[in-house]
């Protein structure tokens, strides 16, 4: 990796202080699952790196009247083992328990996975976030593309977002809390992430002086029936060639409100609301859940190597939904 | 005079039982030293810059600017300007630093020109190929166009498997270290003996004898290490320079772009029957990639069973994808592969189960038709076959179905040319040296127990000498010629070196020296137990003159070993028809390896192999993107190798006692690996009643085989 400057601040006003305006200024160091390998890769290489490891305020799960608040630094060991969580937003338990590796489950941070950078191949071997050769032309549509987007794919971004935890927060309606220069802003965790244009976007809306300080999960959302559903081709830690989160409201055996979120399959969480509104008003059964599971990757485009990802993505649709039901892990 | 060949089994004190390797506790406690773990005082650090390229011209090399920056001690030019590289990763400069990261920040500040030339990384079309391609020779066999024309049952499939890499978990690499003109080489490999030649080929020494290899231990070969490497000469030529230690070991994306590959092999075959099973006829073309050089001739299909009539057609695809190197068992995973499923398929349209297809053609097996029987009866037992297997297609209700396969195999063994000599001390400490090497295998572990053997005493009583040049020469660990080869010359030589102390011994027990025998850590009459004295009394006779006993394992004196071996295996899946993922529930694994030395590590070999077998079958192909010519999976995350879960039960059983113990000795390192691509594929086919065409058995072939089915039915 490069040399870099190593800041080990213990206020948030700090850590602002040492971020810059630019990406390349400084990077946030939390648990570095993502980040060491990126500066080892030469794929990011900033200037200075800020260690929020000691910073206050970040730490913790937290259960108040207005919700839960689980602090970036929560590590996905702590989130998982969390009773609060298991009992009332078992969505996210199901998603930490995708990360088969112990090493990474006790250093990675639920920050550090809302906020890692895509894992396509083409981006991790210095082609930059959207693919591109030294022409232009995006590499991945006549690429080797079997783990690319089958949704949000029109270009030129056609990477998957690969949080585990984004899915079943979005699903939960968290909000995300994120501190900068000119304060405190707060937006719900779908808004968080967005799908680039440009060269000069990345797939979130988060600024080179900006942190991701907490994640709210509302009150509101305490009785909803939630599960997250991944299908990986390993069983040791591997990514989710396709995942579902799902958070529905039953009310007399049928569904009265409904959010399904599909993972790995778009740069971005994809909420599929057409398939939450075929939802409502029923209940959930085998057949019902594979309905949803189709209408959740309707307007799906796959690319030349992807197509079985579409079939994933209903299937963990209609997992998640059968699991959800259930209340099963 | 005591005999050297094998004694009884049921007369053996330590062969054919279940030891525990020796060096187990000095690897799990970190006391012994790999070569990666080495670090010598004053050791610099060696990194390389390699092409970015899969073809290119290199056309200049600036290394001014790396040779200015902190650290930087030498730099080694591998490719000269003017050269080709012909695939990502071929290296093109060394440099040794004081730091791992200087070495790195230097090998990055190397500015290297290159005109970018074409380059074919995918085996995908060779009819699309063109001059990338090289016909081998067809060869026919009898009347196969008349045989598969007359046949009653004719089967067609096409099938497969890709480019994958080795994987070994200690990267290749070593450290080189000078003393004058004399040269140590720390080095991970699988030829200690054989490396010092190659050292003065290159003009890095001035004799061979300047050289000394230490390899105390290896973290797997499978057949990529056998060279000392464009790396290794650097690695010398870099510590020439310096005048200090290098270290440069290859990190894990060289380690799987250039530091070899194992060749892909597909097959468009015709299999024809008669309506009872017999085979009737063969005919393939096959096709696939061993990098840039076409190395080896045509595949010899179809495999083990040998059909009589038959015509195979092979074309080589030349690549830019890394060279080939030998990978466990050359080329017979790639045929059994192609074999076994097309016989799978030919068995399904016949209705017949596949165990049964196998048993009525086994004499086309040849000389080892009867072992191939009573095994496949054994794994049948093993696995419950004959309850738990079904026609194709599992008709269970719900997305999980079951299937079940099975493959078998063969290799060869025998022996490679080995020396060993043992030494008896007056003290009666025992010692046997050989310049071999233990890759992980339990080498070392096989020379003590058959030193302890012979001369009756406890396996911790003999100080085992390998890993090192300095000791009698030993073949290269490839082909599963080791212990064939080891085991040999150390029964040899210690039966030598026994002899020369009966002698000694013989006047005062006042009989002949036949008349003696060791055993029990004694010297004792034949017959008479009583009239003995202890193996220390008896070396006290030795005054001051130490015994050395010779033993050579030379081509020709194959008394003591044989080669030539069986196996079958079966395996049990379970496969999600919804997601298309393959989960392998159980895996029999029944070989024959003649006579076992020791079984703990015999079976640690198949249990190893049998892993080995589910990830290449389930996870592994090496990635190149025709695009940019690179490997897109150079790291372990995309290149996914099996973990714990991800293998089910995996039984094991070695044929032992009448009828394998006396052929002697055979190597065991290859032929395990060879069935599981085959037995997993067949039973995937068996549990969705579909065949995906090739290995790895990945869910988006699995679905887009159900879909295929699907579309058909």
């Amino acid at each position: 990796m490069e040399r870099f400057e190593y800041a080990h601040p213990s206020t948030k006003q700090e850590v602002l202080r040492l971020l810059g305006s630019n990406w390349n200024d400084a990077a946030v160091l939390a648990g570095g699952t993502d980040l060491l390998s990126l500066m080892k890769e030469y794929v990011v290489t900033p200037k200075r790196v800020v260690n929020i490891k000691s910073v206050a305020g970040l730490n913790g799960i937290h259960s108040a009247a207005e919700g839960v608040t689980i602090g970036a630094l929560v590590t996905m060991e702590e989130l998982l083992e969390d009773k609060t969580i298991r009992a009332e937003y078992p969505a996210l338990t199901h998603a930490a328990q995708g990360i088969t590796s112990p090493q990474i489950r006790a250093m990675g941070t639920v920050g550090g996975d809302l906020c890692q950078r895509p894992r396509c191949w083409y981006f991790r071997n210095g082609y930059g976030l959207l693919a591109k050769d030294e022409s232009g032309k995006s590499l991945v549509p006549e690429g080797e593309n079997r783990y690319h987007a089958i949704l949000g794919n029109t270009g030129p971004a056609y990477f998957v977002n690969p949080s585990s935890l984004a899915p079943a927060l979005i699903a939960l309606d968290a909000k995300l809390l994120l501190v900068g220069a000119k304060g405190q802003r707060e937006l719900s965790a779908a808004d968080f992430f967005v799908i680039p244009k440009t060269d000069n976007q990345r797939e979130n809306v988060l600024q080179p002086n900006e942190v991701l300080s907490n994640i709210v999960i509302p009150a509101s959302s305490r009785g909803l029936r939630s599960a997250t559903y991944e299908v990986r081709h390993k069983t040791a830690l591997d990514w989710p060639l396709a995942a579902a989160a799902v958070a529905v409201k039953l009310d007399g055996g049928k569904v009265t409100a409904a959010k399904i979120v599909l993972g790995h399959v778009a740069p971005i969480p994809w909420q599929a609301h057409d398939a939450a509104k075929e939802l409502t008003g029923q209940p959930i059964n085998e057949s019902v859940a594979a309905k949803v599971g189709e209408a959740a990757v309707r307007g799906a485009r796959p690319l030349s190597q992807n197509g079985y990802k579409v079939k994933l993505a209903t299937v963990a649709v209609k997992r998640a939904l059968l699991a959800a039901a259930k209340g099963e892990a | 005079m005591a005999d050297y060949h094998w004694p009884p089994t049921d007369k053996c004190n330590l062969i054919g039982r279940r030891i525990s390797r020796l060096d187990g506790p000095w690897k799990s406690s970190g006391r012994i030293k790999y070569s990666y773990d080495v670090n010598r005082p004053n050791m610099l650090h060696g990194k390389m810059v390699f092409s970015p390229y899969a073809h290119a011209k290199v056309v200049s090399i600036d290394t001014s600017a790396a040779e200015k920056m902190p650290g930087v001690k030498a730099v080694e030019i591998m490719t000269e300007p003017g050269k080709e590289v012909f695939w990502e990763g071929h290296e093109v400069v060394a440099v040794a630093a004081e730091t791992e990261e200087q070495a790195r920040d230097a090998a990055r500040a190397i500015q290297v020109r290159y005109e970018k030339l074409p380059h074919l990384v995918s085996d995908a079309a060779p009819d699309k190929a063109g001059e990338h391609t090289k016909q081998l020779a067809e060869q026919t066999d009898g009347n196969p166009d008349q045989m598969l024309q007359q046949a009653e049952v004719v089967s067609e499939g096409e099938y497969g498997s890709p480019v994958i890499t080795h994987c070994c978990l200690e990267a290749h690499g070593q450290v080189a270290e000078w003393d004058g003109d004399e040269l140590t080489l720390y080095a991970s490999t699988q030829n200690v003996s054989g490396i010092p030649g190659e050292l003065a080929k290159a003009n890095i020494v001035t004799s061979a004898d300047k050289v000394r290899v230490l390899t105390p231990v290896m973290g797997g070969g499978f057949g990529s290490k056998f060279g000392a490497d464009t790396w290794g000469l650097a690695c010398a030529r870099l510590a020439k320079k310096a005048g200090r230690p290098v270290k440069m070991m290859l990190e894990r994306d060289q380690e799987l772009m250039a530091a070899g590959a194992r060749p892909s092999m597909y097959a468009k075959v015709k299999v024809g029957a008669k309506k009872d099973g017999t085979l009737v006829g063969w005919q393939s073309e096959s096709w696939g990639t061993g990098g840039p050089d076409a190395q080896g001739g045509a595949p010899n299909l179809p495999y083990v069973v040998r059909i009589p009539d038959r015509r195979v057609k092979h074309t080589a695809v030349l690549t830019n994808i890394g060279p080939s190197r030998a990978w466990r068992a050359p080329n017979h995973p790639q045929m059994c592969v192609i074999t076994m499923s097309a016989l799978d398929d030919l068995a399904a349209k016949l209705a017949m189960d596949p165990v049964d297809l196998l048993q009525k053609n086994i004499q086309m097996t040849g000389q080892l038709s009867k072992t191939y029987s009573t095994e496949l009866d054994k794994a049948s037992e093993l696995m419950d076959w004959k309850k738990k297997w079904h026609p194709r297609g599992d008709k269970t209700p719900g997305p999980i179905k079951k299937g079940m396969g099975v493959s078998i195999h063969t290799w060869g063994g025998a022996g490679h040319p080995s020396n060993c000599n043992c030494a008896i001390q007056p003290d009666g400490s025992v010692s046997v040296s050989l310049g071999s090497q233990d890759l992980g295998t339990g080498t070392r572990t096989v020379i003590g127990i058959i030193a302890a053997e012979t001369m009756g005493l406890p396996l911790e009583a003999v100080k085992v000498n390998i890993g090192d040049s300095k000791y009698p020469a030993d073949g290269a660990s490839g082909g599963s010629t080791t212990v064939g080869g080891v085991s040999s010359s150390t029964r040899r030589a210690a039966t030598a070196a026994l002899n020369q102390l009966l002698e000694k011994v013989a006047p005062s027990l006042s009989v002949k020296p036949e008349e003696l025998e060791a055993v029990d850590g004694e010297i004792r009459v034949k017959g008479n137990p009583n009239k003995a004295i202890s193996w220390k009394q008896a070396c006290a006779k030795l005054g001051t003159s130490p015994i050395t006993g010779v033993g050579q394992r030379q081509r020709g004196n194959d008394d003591l070993i044989s080669s030539g071996v069986g196996g079958a295996q079966m395996a049990e899946v379970s496969v999600d028809t919804e997601t298309g993922i393959v989960h392998v529930d159980k895996l029999v694994a029944v070989q024959d390896c003649g006579l076992i030395i020791d079984l703990k590590t015999a079976e640690s070999q198949v249990y190893g192999a049998c892993i080995m077998g589910v990830t290449y079958s389930l996870f592994e192909e090496k990635l190149m993107d025709e695009q940019t010519g690179r490997c897109l999976n150079a790291d372990l995350e995309f290149y996914k190798l099996a973990g714990i879960d991800d293998f089910g039960d995996i039984v094991v059983h070695m044929m032992t006692g009448p009828g394998f113990d006396e052929r002697g000795v055979i190597g065991l390192g290859e032929p395990p690996v060879i069935s599981p691509g085959a037995a997993i594929s067949n039973a995937v086919a068996n549990a969705i009643g579909v065949r995906v065409p090739t290995i790895p058995l990945t869910p988006d072939k699995v679905l887009a085989a159900l879909e295929q089915k699907g579309a058909v039915a």
